[in-house]
């Protein structure tokens, strides 16, 4: 990725206020609803690109977007504690790891990213979430353009990670020769 | 490919262990949609009228409705069928909650158990793994501690469990299936559950659920979720607090409690405190709900919030939501501290929040009253809080008296004898009703107590304002955006409505409009019971954002079943018919139609028989409210027919024509 450049951009985030969440998962439902294909036509919580770290009986209800897939697990989790209540750190992390199953496609494994539901206006968990635990925040910020990975590409990458790139390739090019022999 | 439903039931045979998967006849969802009504037909196909509640015979069946798991917002309901012990009719209890969508995620729609499980189970379903795991070491936990302690060992924190306590293993009759932040409570279910030796079912699926016409599904979607916000903003004016809003009622918000406090009788349904509502109260009922309440919380895909966490000091936390809150209160006459105490207690151990508090002061006043003795009860506390703590394990453990009464106040009345049965007044089909006592007859609701089959009148009710608005244009204007009625004539009907005079209860609404009104609150119950969809954001509250012009869009865009206004009440029709031949089948008739004798103190003996025959006319029953042969064939139920002209129930020519003068009262 040559010449990198800086230029203005409006960022887009979801604001998450755990205090508001009620763990009812609309957020979940609408988007893996929205990323069907056909678009709407299934749905299904596991393939949602938010999560709920639901736990009610501790009280613990956070709304968490996927973000980088990581090919290992990070080192030394801790625990927080906030209002007395304690959490796992893993509660509050956007990565699709190899220790957890968030973020993934529950058939394949293969990692989610959240990618603000491109194409709507807004994103449909915020929409959805009328309760406001879920808000849209929109800045304008000098970034550091990057190309932002595909759906394909990180499903790609993680494969590699997994398999290594020769025996995908080679997967790849047995696929592609059974494919014509059809 | 099956839309919105998934085509498959699991059947499970407990006394062999054998569980399968079996495909289900899609013509039979689009004649009985889903959840209840696919869950009646099943009944009436397989648990015939010899078959007791506690054999094996009996099935138990947990179904998703038809739309749990679409998008659709606030659909989450699973509906519980099966021969209850307190009325041996068919009981079919909802429970919201988590658990009907993450049953479809796995796969299936319904759960059906029959038989009996020689030790205690509970069911571990795992998308296409499904197996019956030892349950042993849970005998005696309580309900939300058993969800925990089966998440934790199958190492799945989201699986959703449904499970029953102690009342639910021992039998109790009014014991429930607790699960999430949610109950199925009515008719004795859990005691169902208990006498098969299931512990618990836990759930947990990553499957997708598919729609017909997405696109279009998906618009209804947001115009629900637009319609909620809309009346969010635009609260209902002219009716009291918690029927202004939608969703099942804000007890878990609300802290005004003059009107259920002073309307509703305390004790077994003894007295009703007028002028107990003032500000020390308010204040500190106020400060205990705040102190208790973590958090509001929401069913499956739904931003209503009806529920809340509890964590009172020293007790361990769970969830509840509704009128719970003070039932035990009322009963013992004590204050929101120990109701929201001895909830506490009563959600671990399973037990159905309208029953469990009346069985309990109706004990105390046999005792007052000398009917039962003080040997009766040996160690009895002083405190009269204590008393109901110290019962309430009696009868969950059924110890000693316990042992009578756990078989609620129409059975225990009728074991203990010696003039008990007059203290056991408050049931209609041998359960236990709302505690309320009035003083006119209201003929709408005269009618929806006395031919409610769900023997609740919460779920019944709702769609038609309660009581008529003192001015005719406040009327007016609530008609104006009345866009649910599914007939024009309604609003007529409810601008004519006056509070006094000719047009004021008991003779008007007219027995005819009396028995419309009925028969659109009832179908839109029957409906959301099919569908899966809560009562609180259809069926319940006045102007909900689902009703009879959008819900055949629902069907056909996420189903990909035709429907139009005129199929979707027929099919409802159909089935609510089918839990009556159920009934009838096993003995129910006019005679049991009726509410608990001092419901009103006003009564009209003569109207009320008028009420009763103008609404067997509009179903197309007999004067003893048997479908006839003509009405059962020309809803596609002919095999009914036959059974009962089989039966002797019924005779060839038998028609519903009774006393047609009813009709132009
Ligand atoms: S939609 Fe909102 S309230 Fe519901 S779970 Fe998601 S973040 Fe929480
Ligand atoms: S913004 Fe869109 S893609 Fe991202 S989590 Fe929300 S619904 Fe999913
Ligand atoms: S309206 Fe209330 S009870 Fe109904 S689904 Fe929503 S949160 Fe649950």
């Amino acid at each position: 990725m040559a010449g990198k450049t800086k230029e203005k951009k409006i960022v887009k985030t979801i604001k998450i206020d755990v205090d508001k969440c009620n763990g009812c998962r609309a957020c979940e439902v609408i988007c893996s609803a929205f990323h069907a294909s056909p678009k709407y036509s299934s749905n299904n919580p596991a393939r949602s690109r938010i999560r709920i770290i639901r736990e009610p009986l501790r009280d613990i209800y956070v709304p968490v977007y996927a973000g980088e897939y990581t090919m290992a697990e990070c080192a030394g989790r801790d625990k927080y504690t906030i209002d007395g209540k304690e959490y796992d750190e893993c509660s509050f992390c956007r990565a699709s790891c190899p220790s957890r199953e968030e973020f993934k496609e529950p058939d394949s494994g293969l990692p989610l990213k959240c990618d603000m539901c491109e194409g709507e206006d807004e994103p449909l968990c915020v929409k959805w979430c009328l309760v406001d635990a879920l808000t849209l925040e929109e800045r304008e910020e000098e970034v550091e353009e990057q190309e932002e990975m595909e759906d394909l590409e990180l499903g790609l990458e993680s494969l590699a990670d997994k398999f290594g790139i020769q025996t995908m390739m080679d997967t790849l090019a047995r696929m592609s020769k059974d494919d014509k022999s059809k | 490919m099956r839309y919105a439903e998934t085509g498959f039931n699991l059947e499970v045979d407990l006394t062999r262990g054998n569980i399968e998967k079996v495909a289900t006849d899609p013509r039979d969802t689009a004649l009985y949609l889903g959840g209840l009504g696919t869950n009646a037909k099943i009944l009436w196909d397989r648990v015939g009228p010899e078959v007791t509640p506690f054999s094996p015979e009996n099935l138990l069946i947990f179904s998703a409705g038809l739309l749990c798991g679409t998008p659709a917002t606030g659909c989450n309901r699973t509906i519980l069928s099966t021969i209850s012990p307190q009325t041996e009719l068919m009981a079919f209890s909802m429970m919201g909650g988590f658990w009907a969508p993450e049953l479809k995620y796995a796969g299936y729609d319904k759960v059906v158990l029959r038989g009996k499980s020689e030790k205690l189970v509970y069911l571990w379903i795992h998308n296409d793994t499904v197996e019956i795991r030892d349950a042993s070491h849970l005998a005696g936990k309580g309900s939300v501690e058993t969800a925990e302690m089966i998440r934790q060992e199958l190492k799945q924190p989201k699986a959703q469990v449904a499970a029953i306590g102690l009342a639910g293993e021992n039998r109790v009759y009014y014991a429930s299936v607790e699960q999430g932040r949610s109950s199925a409570s009515r008719g004795g279910i859990g005691a169902v559950m208990g006498d098969k030796r299931v512990k618990a079912i836990a759930v947990r699926g990553t499957k997708d659920i598919n729609l017909a016409k997405p696109e279009e599904f998906i618009t209804l979607c947001n115009d629900v979720l637009a319609y909620i916000k809309h009346r969010e903003d635009n609260p209902i004016k002219g009716v009291m607090t918690i029927l202004q809003g939608l969703g099942s009622p804000q007890e878990m918000k609300v802290h005004d409690e003059k009107w259920h406090t002073e309307n509703f009788m305390w004790g077994n349904s003894r007295t009703r405190r007028k002028g107990f509502w003032n500000e020390e109260i308010e204040e500190a009922w106020t400060d205990t709900l705040e102190g208790a309440r973590t958090r509001l919380i929401s069913c499956f895909n739904c931003p209503m919030k009806c529920g809340a966490t509890i964590s009172m000091p020293g007790v361990p936390t769970y969830m509840m939501k509704c009128f719970t809150k003070l039932t035990y209160t009322m009963a013992a006459y004590s204050d929101l501290d120990f109701g929201l105490r001895i909830a506490q207690k009563a959600t671990e151990y399973g037990l159905d929040g309208f029953s469990t508090p009346q069985v309990m002061a109706f004990a105390l006043e046999l005792l007052e009253a000398g009917i039962l003795k003080p040997d009766d009860f040996p160690g009895l506390p002083e405190s009269n809080e204590d008393r109901f703590f110290y019962l309430l394990d009696m009868i969950v453990n059924r110890e000693g008296i316990g042992d009578v009464l756990a078989k609620g106040t129409y059975w225990a009345a009728k074991e203990i004898g010696n003039g008990a049965e007059e203290y056991a007044h408050n049931t209609i089909k041998k359960h236990e009703q709302l505690p309320l006592k009035l003083s006119m007859l209201n003929p709408i609701y005269f009618l929806m107590y006395a031919v409610g089959e769900k023997i609740n009148i919460t779920q019944i009710e709702g769609q038609f304002p309660q009581a008529p608005f003192p001015k005719r244009e406040h009327r007016e204007k609530f008609c104006e955006d009345w866009i649910q009625v599914p007939h024009e004539k309604f609003k007529q009907y409810f601008i004519d409505w006056e509070l006094r005079g000719e047009n004021s209860i008991p003779y008007y609404p007219t027995v005819e409009m009396t028995c419309d009104i009925v028969e659109w609150q009832e179908m839109m119950h029957y409906i959301d019971d099919a569908l899966g969809q809560c009562a609180g954001l259809s069926s319940f509250p006045l102007k909900p954002p689902y009703h009879i012009h959008n819900y055949p869009k629902f069907i056909s865009a996420g189903a990909g079943i035709d429907m139009d206004e005129e199929t979707l009440s027929d099919a409802a029709k159909r089935y609510r018919t089918l839990v009556r031949a159920v009934n009838i089948r096993r003995g129910m008739r006019r005679e049991d139609d009726r509410p608990p004798e001092n419901h009103w103190k006003k009564r009209f003996p003569e109207l009320e028989e008028k009420l009763l025959d103008g609404y067997y006319q509009l179903k197309g029953w007999n004067k003893e409210g048997i479908p006839t042969k003509e009405a059962l064939e020309k809803m596609g139920l002919g095999y009914v027919a036959d059974d009962f002209i089989q039966r002797g129930i019924l005779t060839e020519d038998e028609t519903a024509d009774v006393q047609t003068e009813t009709q132009t009262q």
